[in-house]
């Protein structure tokens, strides 16, 4: 059997960490414009609207992650539909990060004062116009902290892909460990590996928050 | 082709969810109390310890907010053992669960006893309470007032988080699921009830700790 070094290890699972960040890019990017839309329904006049988007983020937010990708492996193959673990894992991921996104945006949005509303109909802005030049300049400003900060609970989210058969960072941590029979090692690096990828993010947020507590 | 969803397959196997619910709300009750109890000790030693331990405490507070639930699960269950430390599936849930609520309640703790203002404690002292009143009394109780819906909120993610346990074959409400689908082949079925069961023990434990905050910890 071959020996695996360290660098072995090491270059494997770096290549494996590429589907973590692509499967991290999706889930945001996509899971940010889902719930840029769930926001805009849930700010909406329709009661309807409103109720929806409160089940979603309960439901989402109430029910464990890995439940979701199970259900959402299972449910499609009801439909007849084949469903590959990045495809699943992706919509399992946007669904999941849109739920978290729009809440964290509502309160920003909400944290607005009403008193710049009022500003804005005084001026006969309409309510779009109202939204787009006066209220969600404020609530960006914000919600980036906030947004960067979940960044790192999305990426952390995607370990879960594995456990439904797609190949990523832990999978490969996993599938290496099976090869070589170095637990401790093969997850010390795997952690590494995340913590590299996660704590700039953390600290960013951070630094973030405490710029806007300085200028606000 | 349309699916019939038939719920009542998952009947016969009522047992085995009962055994799975038990074990998640087992689980997440004894490594709640684990964890809090690392916190508020993490949080004291980082805020009134030595510069060291503060200084470690940290470092262990931003490696496990940083990584995943199941890396760290991976490394206490595969990676312990073989660093000469034997563990059972349940001893390696908790011991994972409270590494993890340890980091988070650390934190969260910190911020809230951090905003204590150094007058309130030389009031206490200069009352001739002792060191250990003054903690109790007068930085931590007003701090769990204030922190306690993020210390909350963070028990229900972990409690969720927990569904992961199942991949080292810890006997939980996940475990009871995939047993389930694996001998009906109602996937869909036991996935949804299993989730709606979380999502009961979601809505359940935030009410319990809303009474048990203000029980505990009175708004003045």
């Amino acid at each position: 059997m071959a020996d695996f070094s360290l660098w072995v290890i090491t270059s494997n699972l770096l290549l494996a960490t590429r589907w973590t960040i692509a499967l991290s890019l999706v889930a945001f990017v996509s899971g940010g414009a889902v719930g840029l839309l769930l926001l805009l329904a849930r700010m909406s006049a329709s009661g309807a609207l409103r109720r929806f988007v409160s089940l979603y983020v309960e439901f989402f937010q109430g029910t464990p992650l890995l439940m979701q990708l199970f259900m959402l492996c299972f449910g499609a193959a009801l439909f007849g539909v084949e469903i590959s673990p990045w495809m699943a894992a992706s919509l399992a991921l946007t669904f999941w990060t849109s739920a978290f996104l729009t809440e964290i945006w509502r309160g920003c949005v909400e944290s607005v004062p009403k008193g710049q509303w009022e500003a804005g109909s005084s001026v006969a802005l309409t309510y779009v116009e109202q939204m787009r030049y006066v209220i969600l300049p404020q609530a960006l400003r914000i919600a980036v902290p906030p947004t960067v900060g979940f960044s790192v609970q999305v990426i952390k989210g995607t370990a879960l892909a594995s456990i439904i058969g797609f190949v990523e960072l832990s999978r490969a941590g996993a599938m290496i460990n099976n090869a070589t029979f170095r637990p401790f090692l093969v997850y010390s690096i795997t952690g590494l590996i995340y913590f590299a990828l996660c704590y700039p993010l953390s600290l960013l947020a951070k630094s973030l928050e405490r710029r806007l507590n300085a200028a606000g | 082709m349309i699916y019939k969803l038939q719920f009542a397959d998952l009947l016969p196997y009522w047992d085995v969810l009962a055994r799975g619910f038990v074990f998640t709300v087992a689980l997440t009750v004894v490594s709640t109390m684990a964890g809090v109890l690392v916190g508020t000790l993490g949080a004291c030693a980082r805020t009134f310890g030595p510069r060291w331990l503060a200084g470690l405490l940290g470092a262990y507070v931003e490696l496990i907010r940083n990584t995943p639930f199941l890396v760290q699960l991976f490394f206490v269950y595969f990676g312990l053992p073989a660093a000469g430390l034997k563990l059972t599936e349940t001893q390696a849930a908790f011991i994972a669960m409270t590494i993890n609520l340890g980091a988070y309640s650390t934190e969260i703790i910190r911020a809230g006893s951090e905003a204590t203002p150094k007058g309130v404690i030389e009031a206490g002292v200069s009352l001739a309470m002792t060191r250990l009143q003054v903690l109790r009394h007068v930085v931590l109780k007003p701090a769990f007032q204030k922190v306690w819906p993020a210390l909350a909120s963070q028990i229900i993610i972990v409690m969720l988080g927990s569904s992961v346990v199942s991949q080292i074959s810890a006997e939980d409400l996940t475990y009871a699921a995939n047993f389930i689908q694996s001998r009906n082949f109602r996937a869909f079925e036991s996935y949804f009830v299993v989730a709606l069961a979380y999502l009961l023990l979601a809505v359940l434990t935030r009410a319990i700790l809303r009474a048990l905050g203000s029980r505990l910890f009175p708004k003045a």
